[in-house]
C-alpha cells in the first residue's frame, strides 16, 4: 500500500497526458464526446461485471451509446471518462478508471491501429520529450516498428496449441496470463491480432476466415493497454452474441443484465462498417511516469 | 464456499480437506477474458507453499477452524496435556506442538487451532520468561550485546544469550525466532 495517496509529480504528468491525447484528436477532426455514466443496460459481456447504481448501473464501456452517435451522423468520435467495474482491483486494475475509446466510420481495425500508432508516438514524445518509455526492468522504444502477432501463432507457439482448431475459454484465459502475455517483447509496441471469434463479442467475423473475429490488442512493455475491433454491424448477429452471453452469465451465477434495445434498433436502422477502441489512460499514464502500480497515477485510488 | 473474488491475502482456506493460509495474492484479467487470482498458500499444518490460481467462477472451500485457549499442564511420554476452561484434558502429539514443546511450562495459556475438531498447531505467547540454568561466566563489566555465548534454561532449551548474562538470570526469549530478547533480571 502505497502511504501517500497522492503523487504530485505523477499527476503532473498525468494532466499533461490528457492534454496530449485530446490535442491529437482534435488535430485529425475529431469531435469529443460524451455519454451516460449511469445507464439501465450494461453491455453483455462474459466477464465483466458493473457497479449497480439505484436499479441502474455505472457503465463499464461508453461503447454502445458511442456507436449510437456513430448511426446518428457522427463519423469521428472521442471520449475519455470514468468507467466502473466490479471487483477489478490489483497492480494493473481499479474499480473505477479512465478509459480512452474512438470511434471512425468507413473504418476497420486495421485504420484504428494506424491511429494507435500515431497517437502512443505523439503522446509519449509530447510528455516525456522522448521515444522512450521507462517501465520497471524494461525500455520500450515506441518509434521501433510494431510487432503484429496473431493470436493463433502466439499460442501455438509459447503454449503448444490453436485456439483456432478447438476453442476453450478457461484454459485460452489461463495460457494467455500464464505462457503467452510473459512471452512478449517487451521492448516497442506488441500487437496480438485476430482474436478466435469466441472472444470477441462485439466484433466483427473476418470475411477471410469466419474462426476469427477482427479484434487486436495493444502490449506495451508487457503490459495490456488497448482492445480494438472493426465493429459489429449485423443486429441479428449482436442480438444472438448478447442472448449467448446472457445465458452464459445466468449459468456462472452472475447478473444478467437487460439487452440494451435501442443499441440494437440502432445497428437496425444502420451502423456503417466502423473502427473502434478502449484504451486504458490510466495504465498509459503509469507507463509514461515509470511508477509500478495504477494507485501512484490514480489519486486515493486505495479509498476507491 | 468462497468465491473467487473473496480471496487475500490472510484468507483461509481448504483444499481436498486441507487447511492453507494465503501468503501472497495478485489479481489479473486478460481483456475481456476472466479474472485469474494467483495465490501463494502456505500449509497450516506442514508450513509447506505452493501456488494455486483461481478463476472468477471457482468456488473455494471454506475451512472449519476453531481457536481454544487452553493452559498447559504437563508431558507424559510424549503426548503433552492440556486443559480448558472446564478442566477438561485434551492431549497433544509432539508434531502438532513443533518447537513450540521448548517453551511449554505449566500454567502457560497457549491458543490451539482446531481443524475439523482436531488440533493443527499452537501459538505461544510471543514472549517467555526463563532462568539460565547453566552458561560460562561472563566477564564482569562487559555490556556488549553483539558477543555471544551459549546456555540452557530451565526444560533444558539452549539459546545464544549475551556475555554478561549468568545463571540465575532471568531473560525473555522471542518464541517466533527462538531467540534471546532481554534480560529481565
Amino acid at each position: 500500500m502505497a502511504k501517500e495517496p497522492v503523487h504530485p509529480g505523477a499527476l503532473k504528468l498525468r494532466s499533461a497526458t490528457l492534454q496530449a491525447i485530446r490535442a491529437f484528436f482534435l488535430s485529425r477532426d475529431f469531435i469529443e464526446v460524451e455519454t451516460p455514466v449511469r445507464i439501465p443496460a450494461p453491455a453483455l459481456e462474459s466477464f465483466i461485471d458493473a457497479e449497480p447504481s439505484g436499479d441502474w448501473y455505472l457503465r463499464t464501456s461508453p461503447e454502445l451509446h458511442m456507436k449510437r452517435l456513430l448511426v446518428a451522423g457522427m463519423p469521428r468520435i472521442f471520449q475519455m471518462g470514468p468507467c466502473f467495474r466490479q471487483g477489478e482491483r490489483g497492480a494493473f486494475h481499479c474499480p473505477e478508471f479512465t478509459m480512452l475509446e474512438w470511434y471512425r466510420t468507413e473504418a476497420d481495425y486495421e485504420a484504428i491501429l494506424a491511429d494507435t500508432e500515431a497517437l502512443i508516438r505523439e503522446v509519449t514524445r509530447s510528455v516525456l520529450g522522448t521515444s522512450v518509455i521507462r517501465f520497471d526492468d524494461r525500455e520500450i522504444d515506441v518509434d521501433l516498428p510494431w510487432e503484429r502477432i496473431p493470436v493463433a501463432e502466439a499460442f501455438r507457439q509459447h503454449a503448444g496449441w490453436d485456439p483456432l482448431e478447438e476453442f476453450d475459454g478457461d484454459r485460452f484465459d489461463l495460457d494467455l496470463v500464464n505462457k503467452v502475455e510473459p512471452a512478449l517483447p517487451r521492448d516497442r509496441g506488441v500487437v496480438l491480432i485476430d482474436y478466435p471469434a469466441e472472444v470477441a463479442a462485439l466484433a466483427r467475423r473476418s470475411p477471410a476466415d469466419p474462426r476469427v473475429a477482427e479484434r487486436w490488442e495493444l502490449y506495451l512493455g508487457g503490459i495490456e493497454l488497448a482492445n480494438a475491433f472493426s465493429e459489429l454491424t449485423d443486429a441479428v448477429e449482436q442480438r444472438r452474441r448478447f442472448e449467448e452471453c446472457a445465458t452464459e452469465r445466468a449459468a456462472a451465477g452472475r447478473e444478467v443484465y437487460p439487452l440494451d434495445r435501442p443499441f440494437l434498433a440502432a445497428l437496425e436502422k444502420g451502423l456503417p462498417p466502423s473502427g473502434g477502441i478502449a484504451l486504458g489512460v490510466d495504465r498509459l499514464v503509469m507507463l509514461l511516469a515509470s511508477v509500478p502500480a495504477l494507485r501512484n497515477v490514480i489519486p486515493f485510488a486505495d479509498e476507491m | 464456499m468462497f468465491s473467487a473474488s473473496d480471496l487475500r491475502k490472510g484468507l483461509k482456506i481448504e483444499i481436498d480437506g486441507h487447511p492453507y493460509v494465503i501468503t501472497e495474492y495478485t489479481f489479473t484479467k486478460p481483456g475481456k477474458g476472466q479474472s485469474i487470482y494467483t495465490c501463494r498458500i502456505k500449509s497450516m499444518i506442514n508450513g509447506l507453499t505452493q501456488i494455486k490460481q483461481y478463476r472468477s467462477n471457482d468456488k473455494i472451500d471454506k475451512p472449519q477452524l476453531q481457536e481454544k485457549q487452553l493452559t498447559y499442564s504437563y508431558e507424559d511420554a510424549g503426548m503433552y496435556v492440556f486443559m480448558d476452561e472446564n478442566y477438561e484434558q485434551i492431549s497433544l502429539d509432539a508434531d502438532t506442538i513443533g518447537d513450540a514443546k521448548f517453551f511449554l511450562k505449566e500454567d502457560i495459556e497457549v491458543d490451539v487451532l482446531f481443524h475439523n475438531g482436531k488440533a493443527i498447531g499452537i501459538e505461544l505467547p510471543i514472549f517467555v520468561e526463563r532462568v539460565i540454568t547453566a552458561t560460562e561466566p561472563g566477564a564482569r563489566g562487559n555490556t556488549a550485546t553483539n558477543v555471544l555465548k551459549p546456555a540452557t534454561v530451565e526444560g533444558g532449551y539452549e539459546v545464544q544469550v549475551p556475555i554478561f548474562v549468568n545463571e540465575g538470570d532471568m531473560i525473555k526469549i522471542d518464541t517466533r525466532t527462538g531467540e534471546y530478547a532481554e534480560r529481565v533480571r
